[in-house]
C-alpha cells in the first residue's frame, strides 16, 4: 500500500498554483490539500496522479474571513477551525456540529472545507451544507475566476463542475438571518464513519408558522440534494409533529437511495425519514 | 519516474537530514529514514492512527501526509514523551491502568492523547471518549486506555 | 516478602512498549535486505494461462521474481502435526499458486527488490493470464469439485452418543433453529511480518518476526524445508495482537525463508492491511441446523445440530480443529443425555478459515443459548430458570462428555459450580432490580432487554512443557521458556510465578520466549494454555532452583534448609529479621563451575523441569448484556455488559480482567459490527479498515468483570486455569438474547453480526 510514483509541486502563490496545474492537469495532476482522502486512495492505487500540485504552502488559502455578511473559507481551511464555533449563533453551532462527524480529530486538524467539497464524497457534511445553505464556490485558472453555485457543484460521485485546470479557492456563504434554527443529524455504523445518510434542516419563524425552510439530505443519493416536496410541506406550517412527519415522509416518497452490499435502498430510505424528522425536532428544539 | 527531495525532518528537536521520494509517507521517512521506529504502521489508509505523531502540536495521521511536505514543521513522536528517564504523565498513567497490552496501537494512542489534552486541557468526558474513539485498538476493549487519559488529563491540570 | 502470586502488579512488558523501543516485526531490519512483494489473485476462482515477468524484472532495483515453477521443489504448507489427517492433504495451500487460484489473495508470484514501494511497482506489471472460473462462495452450495476426483466437501465429521431418536421421540417440546454465525477473524492491530535471513557462518536459517507456536512452526518449516533441526531457528520479538490468527505458517513465512537462502541476502516482508483482510486466517462462518428436545419442565432431553462450516480455499495448518472444537464442547455445562452433531466442512472460493479467539466456540454458544432461549418461550418459563434446571451440579463433578465416535475429544470436566456463578451473577447485576426496570421501560416504549450467555472453555492442553532458570552472580533471574507473549502479559505472569516460588522480586527477573535457539521445546501460546502449562513449568523449576539454592544455604548458613526462608533473593533463618545471610547471588557465585566452594553441586544456580498432564482444565463464564435498540435507525447501544468467570486462580487478576474486557469488545465486534462479506463472484467486500468495521472507544461500553476463583483446578499445583477466551466466548449468545427481549420476539436473531440494517428487518418482521 505505497503509493506510485509523482512529480511534487509546492506553489507559493494562487497564480503559480493555477500555472502549474494547468501545466500538468493534462499529465494527470491533481491539487493535493488536506490529503486525508486523496492520499488514502493513492496508497490502495486506485488513484495514480503523475503529478500533485500541493497548496498548503499558499497563505492566502488558508484565510477564514466573516465580513460584509459573508463567511469565506479558503481552500486550506481544516475542518478543525469549526472545532469551535466560527461567529455566534445558529449557523456558526451547526458548522461546529456538522464539524464533530467528520472522520476523527486527527483527520480534522489536515483535512479541508473546500477539499470536502472538491472530493465530493456523496456522504460528506460539507458537500450538504453546501448544497443546502446554497454556498458559493470560487474556481481559480489560468483562464480566470468563476463562481458555481452549491447546488450545481456536485455533478455525482465524486465528480465536481470543477474543470481538470481549476483550483477551488474559496467557498462563500452568505451569512443567514440571525433567527434562522438549524438542525443537523445523520447516522453511521460507528463513531467518525461515513455516515449511511445525514440530514441537516433549516427554518425561520414567522408569525408562529415556519418559513424559508431547508431541508437537505446527504448520504442516501449520489449527491447531497435538498428535498424540495419536503420543504413545501414545512413552510406555512407550525413546528411540530404533523409538519415534520409530513416532511420526513416527503423525503422518503422523493428519495432515489443508493444500494451497496450492506446498505439497501429501503434501509436507506427508511434512514433518511427517521433523520430528516430527527434534524427538524432539533432544529425546533 | 523518480522525483528526489532533499529535505530535513525535525524530530523531538533533533534534525534529520534525508533524501526521499516524493511519494514517501511521512510515517515511512520517520521510521525508515530517521530510525525511529516507535511511530507504527497499521493500516496506511489513516483509520487505526497507530501512526499518529504531532505536527505543529496538533495529532495527525503519518501515513497520509508526506514527508516532502513536512520541511520545516515540528514533528513530535513518542520518543520525545519521556524526558530522560522521566516518564510523561501520560506513559506512567497507560502503566498504572494497563491502558495497553500488545502495545502496538500504544504510541499512536499516547501521541493522540498528548495532543488532545495539549489543545483541549479541560475536555469532558464524553468528549474525550469520543475523540479517543479516533484510533483502534484490539487488546484492550478501551476502558483502560479512557480511565488513563482521564487521570493523566486530572493530573496535568492539577499540576498546571 | 509480600506475595506477588495473586497480586496485580504493573507489567514487566511496559516500559519499552510505551517510550517506542519496541520491536514488532516491521523494526526488524538487517543490512542489505531485499523487500518482498507478493503478487496476489485479483480473482476468487481462476485458472493460470500463463506469467510474464519480464515487465517487473525490467524495473530498477528487481532482484528477483518467483513464480510457483521457481520454488516448485517446495510443497504446500503443511499441516501441524498433531493436526496431520491424510484425507485432508489435497486441500491445503501451496505456497505460490499453481495453476489455480482459489481465492482473491492467493499468492500467486512474489517481487524481491531493493525497497517496498519499488516491489509495489514491480508487483503490479507482473502479467497473469487468468481464466475465470465459476466460484463456491457459500458453503451451502452444493459441494463441487475442487481438483479432479476431489470435491469441495472435504470432510464430515460426527460427534454424537446418547440415544437422539429416543430424545426426540418422548419430548414434551421440540425447538428448531436456523442459525449463521458470521464471518470475522482476529485482525489484530499489528500485520503480520516475516524477514529470512541465511547465517552462513553456521549454515542456520533465521526466521524473525515469527509469533505464537514458533516450536511448532519449527517442525513444521523443518518438514517443508528439508532442513536439520538444528539448521533452522525462529524468533519471536515484540508482537502486536494474535487472537489465535497471527503467527500460524503461512506462505510468506516459508518466501522468505527459502529467499533468504537463494538469493543470498536477508528478505522482509510486512503485509500491508488491505493484504491482512484478504489472506490473514478468517473464522466463525458457520451455518447451523440445530434441534433440541425437553420435557416439561424444561429439562433438555437431547441436542441435535447439523452444519455446514466455510473453510475457505484451502484448510491450513490447523486441519479441521475449528468444527472439532464447535463440537466437543457443545453442550457445556448442562446435562444433555443424547448429544448428535455433523460437520460439513466445505471448501469456498474465500479466504482460508482457521482459529480465532475461542475458536468453534464462540460458535457453539451462540446455537447452544439460542436453543435455551427459544426452548425457555416455548415452554413459557424463564430464560434465567431453564438454564438453572439444566446445569451440572459442584456434586457431579469432574463430569465426563464421553463421544461414541473413537477420533472424538471427551470432555473430562475438572471442577466448577455453575450454579453459584449464575447466582452471583444475577446478585451483581441487581437482577431483582433490573428485570422489572427493564420490563417498565419496555412498557413504555423502550426496546431496551436484557440477555445471557453461558458458556464453558477449556484450557490447558498438554502434555508437557518445560522452563530453564538461572541465577546470575548479582541475583538476577533468567527465565527461559517456550512460550509466547502476544500482549496478553506473559512475561509479567511468568514472573509472578517464578518470584513466588523462588522468593526474589520480580522486577529482577528477564522472561525468554519465542526463541528456539533456547530452548529446544515449546508449547507457544495458543488455546489459552499459556499459563497453564507453562507457568507451572516455571513454578516446578523455579522450585528446583530454590531447592538447590537452599541446599547450599544451608551448608553456608549451618542451618537445616527447612528453616531458611528466601525473601528478596536472600536466604535468611526462618523468623530472624537479623542474623546469618546469603544472597541468591551469592550462592550462584559459589556455583561458579570454577568455584573452590563449589564442593559436589552440579555448577550453576539453575534447574529446568518440566510440567507433564494428561488433563485439561475447564474455567466457565457467564455474560449479561443490556442493550437498547433505536428502532428507527436499528442502532443497538449496548448499556451493559458483564463478564462473569471462574479462573480458578488469577494469577494476575489485573491482567485477567484485561483479558476479559478486551476479549468482550472483540466480541461485540463480531455480534454487532465486524464481517467479511464477499459478493457472488467471490470478491471480498471488507478489504480497508473503512469497511471492516472494529469497535471504537464510542461503541464500546465498560465492561463489569465479576472475576471469581471459586472451582481451582485440581490438575494442576498452581489451580489455576486460563482466561485468553473467556471475555469472548459468549458474546454473540448474550447480545442475541437480549435484542430479543429488547424487541419481546423470542428467537427473533438467527444471525451474526446484528448490524442496524438487520435490526430494521428484524423490527418490520415484528410488525408484519
Amino acid at each position: 500500500m505505497k503509493p506510485a510514483a509523482f512529480q511534487y509541486h509546492n506553489p507559493l502563490t494562487v497564480e503559480d498554483a493555477v500555472a502549474t496545474l494547468a501545466e500538468v492537469a493534462p499529465d494527470q495532476g491533481r491539487i493535493l490539500a488536506g490529503g486525508q482522502s486523496l492520499v488514502p486512495t493513492m496508497a490502495f492505487r486506485l488513484a495514480t496522479p503523475e503529478h500533485l500540485v500541493d497548496i498548503n504552502g499558499i497563505e492566502e488559502l488558508g484565510r477564514l474571513a466573516i465580513e460584509d455578511g459573508v463567511l469565506s473559507i479558503g481552500a486550506c481551511v481544516r475542518h478543525a477551525a469549526f472545532h469551535r464555533p466560527v461567529l455566534e449563533g445558529g449557523f456558526g453551532a451547526i458548522l461546529t456540529r456538522m464539524a464533530g462527524h467528520i472522520g476523527h480529530y486527527p483527520i480534522r486538524q489536515r483535512g479541508t472545507f473546500c477539499g470536502s467539497l472538491a472530493q465530493a464524497d456523496p456522504s460528506s457534511e460539507w458537500c450538504l451544507a453546501a448544497v443546502t445553505l446554497d454556498a458559493s464556490i470560487t474556481a481559480q485558472s489560468t483562464r480566470g475566476g468563476r463562481t458555481i453555485a452549491g447546488a450545481d457543484f456536485i455533478e455525482g460521485i465524486m465528480t465536481t463542475a470543477l474543470d481538470e485546470d481549476e483550483l477551488l479557492v474559496e467557498t462563500r456563504f452568505a451569512l443567514p438571518a440571525a433567527d434562522t434554527r438549524f438542525g443537523f443529524v445523520e447516522f453511521s455504523r460507528r463513531a467518525g464513519d461515513f455516515a449511511l445518510a445525514m440530514a441537516l434542516a433549516s427554518f425561520r419563524l414567522s408569525g408562529g408558522v415556519m418559513i424559508e425552510a431547508r431541508l437537505g439530505i446527504g448520504g442516501a443519493e449520489d449527491r447531497p440534494r435538498r428535498i424540495g416536496e419536503a420543504e413545501a410541506e414545512l413552510n406555512g406550517q407550525p413546528p411540530g409533529t404533523p409538519a415534520f412527519e409530513a416532511a420526513a415522509a416527503a423525503v422518503a416518497a422523493e428519495l432515489d437511495p443508493m444500494e451497496d452490499a450492506g446498505t439497501s435502498a429501503q434501509y436507506r430510505r427508511e434512514l433518511a425519514q427517521c433523520l430528516a424528522r430527527r434534524a427538524l425536532e432539533s432544529a425546533a428544539s | 519516474m523518480t522525483d528526489k527531495h532533499d529535505l530535513t525532518l525535525t524530530i523531538n528537536g533533533f534534525d534529520h537530514a534525508i533524501t526521499v521520494d516524493a511519494r514517501r509517507t511521512l510515517a515511512d521517512a520517520i521510521r525508515d529514514q530517521c530510525g525511529q521506529t516507535g511511530t507504527h504502521i497499521g493500516c496506511e489508509h489513516g483509520v487505526c492512527g497507530s501512526c499518529t505523531v504531532l505536527l505543529d502540536g496538533v495529532p495527525v495521521r503519518s501515513c497520509l501526509i508526506f514527508a516532502v511536505q513536512c520541511e520545516g514543521l515540528a514533528i513530535r513522536t513518542v520518543e520525545g514523551l519521556a524526558e530522560g528517564d522521566e516518564l510523561h504523565p501520560l506513559q506512567r498513567s497507560f502503566i498504572k491502568h494497563h491502558a495497553l497490552q500488545c502495545g502496538f496501537c500504544t504510541p499512536g494512542f499516547l501521541m493522540l492523547a498528548v495532543g488532545i489534552l495539549e489543545n483541549e486541557p479541560n475536555i469532558a468526558d464524553a468528549d474525550l471518549r469520543e475523540l479517543l474513539s479516533s484510533n483502534l485498538c484490539r487488546c484492550t476493549g478501551y476502558a483502560n486506555i479512557v480511565k488513563a487519559v482521564r487521570a493523566a488529563a486530572d493530573e496535568l491540570r492539577e499540576g498546571r | 516478602m509480600a506475595k506477588v502470586l495473586g497480586q496485580s502488579v504493573e507489567r514487566l512488558e511496559d516500559p519499552p512498549l510505551i517510550t517506542g523501543r519496541a520491536r514488532f516485526a516491521a523494526d526488524i531490519n538487517f543490512p542489505h535486505q531485499l523487500h518482498m512483494r507478493v503478487v496476489r489473485s485479483p480473482h476468487a476462482h481462476a485458472e493460470i494461462r500463463g506469467i510474464d515477468t519480464l515487465g517487473a524484472l525490467a524495473l530498477p532495483g528487481i532482484h528477483a521474481v518467483w513464480t510457483a515453477d521457481d520454488i516448485s521443489d517446495i510443497g504446500p504448507v503443511d499441516f501441524r502435526a498433531d493436526r496431520s489427517v491424510e484425507a485432508l492433504k489435497p486441500y491445503r495451500q501451496p505456497v505460490l499458486a499453481k495453476g489455480r487460484v482459489r481465492y482473491v489473495g492467493d499468492p500467486v508470484a512474489a517481487v524481491f527488490a531493493d525497497d517496498p514501494y519499488l516491489a509495489e511497482d514491480a508487483a503490479e506489471l507482473v502479467a497473469i493470464d487468468y481464466f475465470e472460473l465459476p466460484a463456491i462462495v457459500s458453503a451451502d452450495d452444493p459441494p463441487g469439485e475442487f481438483a479432479p476426483g476431489t470435491g469441495t466437501e472435504a470432510t464430515i465429521i460426527p460427534y454424537s452418543y446418547g440415544d437422539i431418536e429416543a430424545a426426540f421421540a418422548e419430548a414434551h417440546a421440540v425447538v428448531e433453529l436456523d442459525l449463521l454465525t458470521g464471518r470475522h477473524s482476529g485482525v489484530p492491530m499489528e500485520t503480520r511480518g516475516a524477514i529470512g535471513r541465511y547465517d552462513a557462518a553456521n549454515d542456520i536459517l533465521e526466521l524473525h518476526g515469527a509469533a505464537k507456536v514458533v516450536h511448532r512452526n519449527k517442525e513444521t518449516l523443518i518438514r517443508m524445508l528439508g532442513r536439520e533441526p538444528s539448521g533452522l531457528h525462529l524468533y519471536e520479538s515484540h508482537v502486536g495482537g494474535g487472537f489465535g490468527i497471527r503467527g500460524e505458517v503461512y506462505p510468506e513465512d516459508v518466501l522468505v525463508l527459502v529467499a533468504a537462502q537463494r538469493l543470498g541476502r536477508p528478505v522482509k516482508w510486512i503485509e500491508d492491511r488491505m493484504e491482512h483482510l484478504m489472506c490473514a486466517n478468517q473464522g466463525r462462518q458457520q451455518h447451523h441446523r440445530a434441534r433440541m428436545a425437553v420435557d416439561a419442565e424444561g429439562r433438555i432431553l437431547g441436542i441435535e445440530d447439523i452444519f455446514h462450516h466455510d473453510q475457505g480455499a484451502y484448510i491450513r495448518t490447523h486441519g479441521v480443529v475449528v468444527p472439532n472444537l464447535t463440537m466437543c464442547l457443545f453442550t457445556a455445562l448442562y446435562r444433555v443425555p443424547a448429544y448428535h452433531a455433523r460437520a460439513h466442512v466445505r471448501l469456498t472460493n474465500k479466504t482460508p478459515c482457521a482459529t480465532y479467539r475461542a475458536p468453534g466456540r464462540f460458535e457453539a454458544s451462540f446455537v447452544r443459548e439460542r436453543l435455551m432461549d427459544a426452548a425457555a418461550a416455548k415452554i413459557g418459563i424463564d430464560p434465567i430458570e431453564i438454564r438453572r434446571r439444566n446445569l451440572i451440579t459442584k456434586a457431579e463433578m469432574p463430569y465426563t462428555i464421553a463421544y461414541d465416535e473413537p477420533e472424538a475429544k471427551d470432555g473430562e470436566i475438572d471442577s466448577g459450580d455453575y450454579t453459584l456463578l449464575l447466582d452471583k451473577t444475577l446478585a451483581h447485576v441487581g437482577w431483582d432490580i433490573l428485570g422489572p426496570q427493564l420490563k417498565a421501560r419496555r412498557a413504555h416504549g423502550e426496546l431496551v432487554g436484557a440477555g445471557i450467555g453461558m458458556f464453558l472453555e477449556e484450557g490447558g492442553l498438554g502434555p508437557s512443557d518445560g522452563a530453564k532458570i538461572s541465577v546470575d552472580t548479582q541475583g538476577d533471574v533468567e527465565v527461559i521458556t517456550g512460550g509466547a507473549s502476544l500482549g496478553q502479559g506473559f512475561e509479567t505472569s511468568m514472573a509472578q510465578i517464578c518470584a513466588e516460588a523462588l522468593g526474589v522480586d520480580y522486577r529482577r527477573i528477564r522472561v525468554i520466549h519465542g526463541q528456539t535457539d533456547r530452548i529446544p521445546y515449546g508449547i507457544g501460546a495458543h488455546a489459552t494454555r499459556t499459563t497453564v502449562m507453562t507457568g507451572n513449568a516455571v513454578n516446578a523449576t523455579a522450585l528446583a532452583v530454590r531447592g538447590k539454592a537452599l541446599d547450599v544455604a544451608s551448608e553456608v548458613l549451618q542451618t537445616p534448609a527447612d528453616e531458611l526462608v528466601i525473601t528478596d533473593g536472600t536466604v535468611t533463618q526462618r523468623g530472624k529479621a537479623t542474623g546469618p545471610s546469603i544472597t541468591l547471588g551469592e550462592i550462584a557465585g559459589l556455583l561458579a563451575p570454577a568455584s573452590k566452594n563449589r564442593g559436589a553441586h552440579a555448577p550453576g544456580l539453575a534447574a529446568e523441569e518440566f510440567f507433564n498432564t494428561t488433563e485439561t482444565v475447564f474455567p466457565y463464564g457467564i455474560h449479561f448484556a443490556v442493550v437498547r435498540i433505536d428502532g428507527e435507525t436499528g442502532g443497538v447501544e449496548v448499556e451493559r455488559f458483564v463478564v462473569a468467570y471462574d479462573v480458578g486462580r488469577a494469577v494476575n487478576p489485573m491482567l485477567v480482567e484485561g483479558q476479559l474486557v478486551g476479549g468482550c469488545i472483540q466480541g461485540l465486534g463480531g455480534a454487532l459490527y465486524e464481517e467479511f462479506a464477499y459478493d457472488e463472484r467471490g470478491q471480498p467486500l471488507a478489504v480497508t479498515f473503512a469497511d471492516y468495521l472494529m469497535p471504537t472507544a464510542g461503541e464500546a461500553p465498560d465492561v463489569e468483570v465479576l472475576l471469581t476463583e471459586d472451582a481451582p483446578s485440581p490438575h494442576n499445583p498452581l489451580g489455576i486455569k486460563s482466561a485468553g477466551e473467556g471475555g469472548i466466548n459468549g458474546v454473540g449468545a448474550a447480545i442475541a438474547g437480549a435484542i430479543d427481549d429488547a424487541i419481546s420476539t423470542p428467537g427473533a436473531v438467527t444471525r451474526l453480526p446484528v448490524t442496524p440494517q438487520r435490526m430494521r428487518e428484524l423490527l418490520r418482521n415484528r410488525q408484519a
